[in-house]
């Protein structure tokens, strides 16, 4: 009997995945070969999918792109033997893009089924939960505060503070909410976990319960990602039967249970606030903060809000322990981060790296350059409300501070790039118009602001580079960055200005523009 | 003013003709206590492709809200219709990993293909006129496969022109076999 792994996420399943699996079982069945087919979780080489995966005893054999038509062919090849073929891509294990990542929370991604909790055993699932059961809560909070782990969402703010104070605070009530709203295009490292590995996620949810006295858990899921919510469902539905979750957790006396719940399609809502009230069943207007969500959270209790990275990385570094997990990284940024490669770039998947890698090194030396074949020109780093860098920042070390220091943001870690085709005042244009439609209306400078700034950018390349007009636009950024009372509109000029900055040819300027005194 | 199709299924029916359902029962299947109002409104348009406005008010004696505040909700989030989609309905995102890889030529050719508009649904109160929806969406999560789309709610990705018609002419042939 030979196994055959066919991944079941849903970036395999838009390739084809599920017709090559009827196609796969119908050829073994009609040649009589016995086959056991598994449909996995993605490795994360997307640019790779469908990746088929043939276990034999030099390993687990690839087979890349393979489409159905292809599997009569497989089959001649001898792939059940691991023969070779124009697809096959070798032992899968060591192609250098997945052998040369750091993979520590996405450790088992694309190895196990995810929805088989024998797997995710075998492959050291569950021993975080195991030491946080028998460790003390304080101590618990103070190891990840010294793990150094910070939100993942990209506010990177430190879990274990947040944890330490929803801990303190007493109330009748306290929630645990997973911020699964992944809206920022050139992200899909949460979707990843909740379709490839969705109990490393239930896990360190369930951690978080018990270290801060939390005995509900929402997961807020995006309605664009149905696969998720239906894995994120049968696995929460395995993980109650096997006694994860309920009245006692394993057996012990702590109490967790754990709900999807579904957004409805508003980007803001990943604004952790914002997704509060649509929790709530309101519409997704932001909070003002303080009080924050710690303290004065869903239904006004205390509440660990925290987003699927972030909770999904907690189960690791109680396994191996923060100074495990501290051991990786640079400066403030400790730890692993899982960056997507993605748009115009010839091998967009996921590279979970420590931080203090450089752009330059995850286009050429993972990305394998732009899918166009032209020259790269600027790559956008942390979703519609990053910044646009050009090829003089791809040096700099992918580090919090590192990015900060020159106005951009790590974010999520999406990482987005354009080639030499690309018009940067158009993609400026673009931020505006995104945040007009998202913007939730509660304050005035992204609400107007950012209709204001499709505006003037729209008369700025329609040949009105007056200095008088740039200035607005910077003016109309500046007041959008100091005046919004959230991300949505206090970084929407980020993309904005670094496209006006870099690349002021695009808007028909000729030298860069004398920048507006710093707010 | 309504966009002209030039694919026409033959006035192939649409899901639910809204003015056949009565409100007061679907809103009592569905707003169980302890459900949000926004889980009972996926309930709703989850069972029949959409939300019909005249649930409004039931649902807001039901669930002791004000009409203003569902109304509220049913209207803020994207996802929520109000009528019913059209038989062959496009989501083509339109988000920066998307756009580096040509979705913007990609949506060009599905309009001059379909004769159809993106986005004109939300113009117009009714789209049971248009054989094929249009819609812009931002990020399906398939950024290093870019361009995406989904043709009545399956995805697609690395989605090219010529595999845009493929895919179209199947869903049309499978609307046309329903009927």
């Amino acid at each position: 009997m030979t196994r055959i792994y066919i991944p079941r996420d849903s970036a395999a399943l838009a390739l084809g995945a599920d017709a090559l699996a009827d196609a796969i079982a119908h050829e073994a069945a009609q040649r009589g070969i016995a086959i056991e087919l598994i449909r996995n979780g993605s490795r994360g080489l997307l640019w790779l999918e469908p990746l088929v995966e043939v276990v034999t005893p030099r390993g687990r054999i690839g087979y890349a792109n393979v489409d159905a038509a292809d599997v009569v062919s497989l089959f001649d090849a001898g792939f059940i033997e691991g023969g070779a073929h124009p697809n096959h891509v070798g032992v899968v294990d060591e192609i250098p893009y997945l052998q040369r990542q750091q993979r520590l929370t996405f450790a088992r991604i694309g190895i196990t089924d995810p929805l088989s909790i024998d797997d995710y055993l075998a492959h050291g699932g569950l021993e975080g939960l195991k030491r946080a059961l028998a460790a003390d809560g304080d101590a618990a909070c103070e190891a990840l505060i010294e793990s150094g782990l910070r939100g993942r969402g990209g506010a990177a703010f430190p879990a274990g503070i947040k944890w330490r104070t929803v801990r303190g605070a007493s109330a009748p009530q306290k929630y645990i909410v997973c911020n699964a709203d992944e809206g920022d295009s050139g992200t899909f490292s949460d979707r990843l976990i909740m379709e490839s590995d969705p109990y490393v996620l239930i896990e360190g949810m369930i951690i978080a319960g018990i270290v801060t006295g939390a005995t509900l858990g929402y997961i807020y899921v995006r309605s664009e990602y149905p696969h998720s919510i239906a894995t994120l469902e049968a696995a929460i539905q395995r993980a109650r039967d096997a006694g994860w979750l309920g009245d006692s957790v394993l057996g012990s006396a702590h109490r967790f249970e754990l709900e999807v719940a579904k957004g409805a399609g508003a980007y803001v809502c990943g604004e952790e606030t914002a997704l509060l009230e649509s929790l709530e069943g309101k519409r997704g207007i932001v909070r003002a903060k303080p009080p924050v969500p710690a303290l004065v959270g869903l239904f006004g209790q205390p509440t660990v809000i925290n987003n699927v990275i972030t909770l999904a990385t907690v189960p690791i570094i109680f396994a191996r322990g923060a100074a495990f997990y501290k051991n990786f990284g640079m400066g403030r940024s400790r730890g692993t981060l899982p960056f997507q490669l993605a748009g115009n770039v010839k091998q967009g998947g996921l590279v979970e790296l420590a931080f203090g890698v450089t752009l330059r090194e995850l286009l050429y030396d993972y990305g394998g350059g732009t899918a166009s074949g032209r020259p790269a020109r600027a790559v956008q780093v942390g979703g519609p409300l990053g910044t646009y860098l050009p090829e003089s920042q791809w040096d700099i070390p992918l580090d919090y501070e590192a990015y900060a220091a020159v106005g951009a943001v790590v974010g999520h870690g999406g990482i987005v790039v354009h080639d030499d085709t690309s018009n940067l005042a158009e993609l400026a244009q673009y931020a505006m118009h995104f945040c007009a439609l998202e913007s939730c209306g509660k304050c005035t400078p992204c609400r107007i602001g950012s209709t204001r700034g499709v505006e003037v950018i729209a008369r700025i390349r329609n040949g009105d580079t007056s200095t008088r007009q740039v200035q607005l636009l910077r003016d109309l950024c500046d007041t959008m960055v100091s005046g919004s009372l959230c991300a949505m509109g206090g970084m929407t000029p980020y993309p904005v200005l670094s496209a006006l900055d870099h690349f002021p040819e695009d808007f028909g300027l000729d030298t860069v523009q004398p920048k507006a005194a710093a707010a | 003013m309504k966009d002209k199709c030039i694919l026409d299924f033959g006035g192939v029916p649409t899901l639910h003709d809204s003015n056949a359902i009565a409100p007061e029962p679907l809103v009592q299947r569905h707003a169980q206590p302890g459900r949000s109002l926004l889980a009972v409104l996926h309930a709703i348009q989850d069972e029949l492709g959409f939300v019909p406005p005249d649930t409004v008010a039931p649902l807001a004696r039901a669930m002791n809200l004000s009409r203003a505040e569902v109304h509220g909700v049913l209207t803020y989030y994207h996802h929520f219709r109000t009528h019913p989609a059209a038989p062959v309905t496009v989501q083509l995102c339109r988000a920066e990993a998307c756009r580096s890889m040509g979705t913007e030529a990609l949506a060009q050719h599905i309009e001059t293909r379909t004769g159809c508009r993106f986005d004109s649904a939300h113009q117009h109160q009714d789209a049971e006129g248009a054989a094929v929806g249009l819609e812009s969406v931002y990020c399906l999560g398939q950024c290093a496969l870019s361009p995406a789309l989904t043709i009545n709610g399956t995805l697609h990705a690395k989605v090219t022109p010529q595999k845009f018609d493929a895919l179209l002419a199947a869903a049309t042939k499978r609307v046309e076999e329903t009927a």
